[in-house]
């Protein structure tokens, strides 16, 4: 009877396992300085976070535990918030996501007081300003992500078509290859893939549209809702109408990996995507080898900008920590030039630096960093840092909304008229 | 059990040591499911999140009451319950059709019992991701194939379209859960006393009669515990539903409504709401599924 409410309960087991584990350690280890950071896990991520590490031990003497995490971003948010919520000083440094810095905040040390202010000025304003939170910077942008359009070279050249500069312009290319393919017996040839299926996901693509037509950012920065506009609804209205004529019905249950699975098959001509695609299309064995190209997503129409929901993750100090100032200087460590050239060109992260865009060796090493400048640049945050906690919230509903005017279900319009209200009450009067 | 009529002094020592016995096995239960079951009812009453579960205020049946004004947990009710009752039963026909063959004696019959449990032994989060890909509407093998013998002239986007997701979901669930299915069902066939089919054969009786009149009337005990056991099992589904679907409000199941609201949403109170719901609604079945069967037995 009591195994049905397992589920909720193993993580927290789990959890009180790991920190009474942690805690055992940690007194055995109380008398010198160590630190314990947790990065990501997957493959390479591992490696290159332990080299990292011991780089920087070696230099100040200081032994640094790398603690392994789940590699589900969604797992690894309900551990993080379970750690610090029991103000637990086990973990130093945390590997979060760049829409984690809202949540997190009352739990992590203000870097600004360790961190000069000349060296945070290399990074992107936009991802300092994602992780300023209440004028305490409480995390330093590690490697990024944007989202990028994909668009198969070898099919634009031979329709004739150039790289679409506006939406518009996407869904009249792709109308036109998918329809030449599919008569020439491509029958599953489609024009365009994304990722619609109900998750966070779909947050990121239709922030993007939405973005790139001047329809605001769901929430501005000062609590203002501002879904429900004309130029908001025209975005949603394009986008539902691609569902069924460039894109396949099924996008509505896309994620990343949905999309490049019907992308790299050679079964599209654009997808969006997150650049991690690009190594994968270009690896050894995939049909489209050689043949994708990579570019900044489109603009809304001529009055539009081309916009990129920006991604990636950040290395941030527990509140909890017995040592904040070692913490902090292993965190500039790992965020700086160096550390970070090092991470480009041995796997290819994105650099948070700007600079690090025109090293000649980074580019050389990879060299579709120079086109994804741009997208960094223009990268638009979620609204996280000012709906906080409430943020996985908002998220939810705005993802439930777009999709069911996508799947047709409602129209754009008044969908986001409702989306409005609901956001507005549950927000408190756009209090948050 | 024999009631006992006199408390010798040996009938108590036995009773004293059986409780000694299950002392260890109590703890461990109180423990493991018995405190977690409380605190989540607790829980339940209180407005706590996950990041701060210290701050947390009593405010009395609001979750409840919330809940169950909530559309969406509905839906995810009638979602679990849909899910629940037609996979166990096509589980339970093609699990006691499979059984009654590998029932019968024929060559190579370990081999086959051993093979038809593969789909049980996939973790279910590894072949729910298969068949994600296998009902891809772009590059799936099920379309494809449904195209080529001409069943089909357009593509289906099974998981996508709301029509067809929750049945994805029950076909894989059956795909899975059949072999287990059969297999219970197999060890309740192999308990069956020879006599009654020795006679039957000997009397002539057409192997329908045999099977609806001495098969099935004997199976039955071993039947009801496999169905309450799927039946229970079905209620909390959450992997299959969440690799294939996510939080889809179209598929979404009780369980997966109350990690969403506890996990991604932070919010404890009412996520243990939600899952003292769920505990309240399978207990529920349950009662009403012995209550049923006792009397249909008794009869």
């Amino acid at each position: 009877m009591t195994a049905m409410k397992g589920r909720g309960h193993s993580l927290l087991a789990a959890s009180v396992i790991m920190l009474w584990v942690f805690y055992c350690n940690s007194v055995a280890a109380a008398a010198p300085a160590r630190l314990a950071i947790s990065c990501g896990a997957l493959g390479v991520q591992l490696r290159l976070c332990q080299e990292g590490v011991e780089a920087w031990s070696r230099q100040t003497g200081t032994p640094v535990k790398v603690v392994a995490t789940p590699n589900s971003s969604t797992e690894r948010f309900a551990l993080y918030q379970q750690i610090l919520a029991s103000h637990s000083p086990d973990i130093d440094v945390f590997q979060i996501d760049v829409v984690w810095p809202g949540t997190f905040a009352p739990h992590l040390v203000d870097l600004s007081s360790y961190i000069d202010g000349r060296f945070t000025q290399q990074f992107f304003q936009t991802m300092i300003t994602n992780n300023t939170i209440d004028g305490a910077l409480v995390a330093m942008p590690w490697y990024t992500d944007a989202g990028v359009l994909f668009y198969r070279k070898d099919l634009l050249q031979k329709y004739g078509r150039s790289p679409p500069q506006t939406w518009q312009q996407l869904t009249e290319s792709a109308r036109i290859i998918q329809n030449a393919e599919r008569a020439a017996g491509n029958t599953r040839m489609q024009g365009f893939v994304f990722q619609a299926k109900g998750y966070e996901g779909l947050t990121c693509d239709a922030l993007e549209w939405i973005d790139s037509f001047n329809g605001g950012t769901l929430v501005n920065s000062a609590g203002k809702v501002t879904l429900d506009n004309a130029r908001a609804a025209a975005a949603l209205d394009l986008a539902a109408s691609w569902i069924g004529d460039i894109a396949p019905k099924g996008v509505l249950n896309y994620d990343e990996e949905a999309s490049r699975g019907v992308f790299q098959s050679g079964n599209a001509v654009f997808m969006r995507n997150w650049p991690y695609a690009w190594a994968l299309g270009n690896a050894e064995g995939s049909p489209i080898r050689g043949r994708i190209g990579v570019m900044a997503l489109p603009r809304g129409g001529d009055q539009g900008h081309p916009s990129a929901t920006l991604g990636g993750w950040q290395l941030a100090v527990s509140r909890y920590s017995r040592h904040p100032a070692l913490a902090a200087d292993l965190v500039r460590y790992l965020t700086s030039y160096a550390e970070q050239k090092r991470r480009a060109i041995a796997a290819s992260y994105n650099p948070t630096i700007k600079a690090l865009y025109q090293d000649q060796e980074v580019l050389a090493a990879v060299p579709f960093f120079g086109t994804l400048y741009d997208s960094f640049e223009h990268a638009v945050a979620r609204p996280s840092r000012v709906t906080g906690s409430k943020y996985a919230r908002v998220s939810a509903e705005f993802y439930y909304t777009v999709h069911d005017v996508l799947s047709g279900k409602s129209a754009a319009a008044p969908a986001l008229a409702a989306l409005q209200k609901k956001l507005i009450r549950l927000s408190r009067g756009e209090q948050w | 059990m024999k009631p006992a009529t006199s408390h010798s002094r040996l009938t108590r020592r036995r009773v004293r040591w059986a409780w000694v016995f299950l002392a260890p096995m109590l703890l461990v239960l109180a423990l493991v499911a018995g405190w977690p079951l409380l605190k989540t009812i607790a829980y339940g009453f209180t407005d706590a999140s996950l990041i701060n579960p210290e701050a947390a205020q009593f405010v009395g049946v609001d979750n409840f009451s919330f809940l169950l004004q909530d559309p969406y947990w509905w839906a995810s009710v009638w979602n679990t319950v849909v899910f629940a009752v037609v996979s166990v039963f096509l589980e339970t026909v093609l699990g006691l059709i499979i059984a009654l063959a590998l029932n019968a004696q024929f060559r190579g019959r370990g081999g086959l019992r051993a093979a038809i449990l593969i789909p049980w032994a996939i973790p279910t989060v590894v072949s729910a991701q298969m068949w994600n890909w296998m009902f891809n509407d772009v590059f799936g093998v099920i379309n494809h194939m449904l195209m080529s013998v001409g069943l089909m002239q357009h593509p289906i986007a099974w998981t996508a379209s709301p029509d067809t997701a929750l049945l994805s979901i029950i076909l894989v669930d059956v795909w899975k859960t059949t072999p287990f299915m059969a297999l219970l069902l197999l060890a309740g066939l192999q308990m069956l006393p020879k006599e009654c089919y020795e006679s039957a054969r000997v009397d002539g009786v057409h192997p329908l009669t045999v099977f609806f009149r001495i098969t099935l009337p004997l199976l039955k005990p071993a039947l009801m515990v496999a169905i309450i056991f799927r039946l229970l099992d079905a209620l909390r589904v959450f992997d299959l539903v969440y690799v294939m679907s996510g939080n889809n409000r179209d598929t979404m199941s009780m369980s997966v409504y109350a990690r969403q609201q506890l996990i991604d949403f932070g919010d404890l109170g009412f996520g243990s709401a939600a899952s003292t719901l769920i505990f309240a609604i399978i207990a529920l079945f349950t009662v009403v599924y012995l209550t049923v069967a006792r009397v249909g037995r008794e009869q």
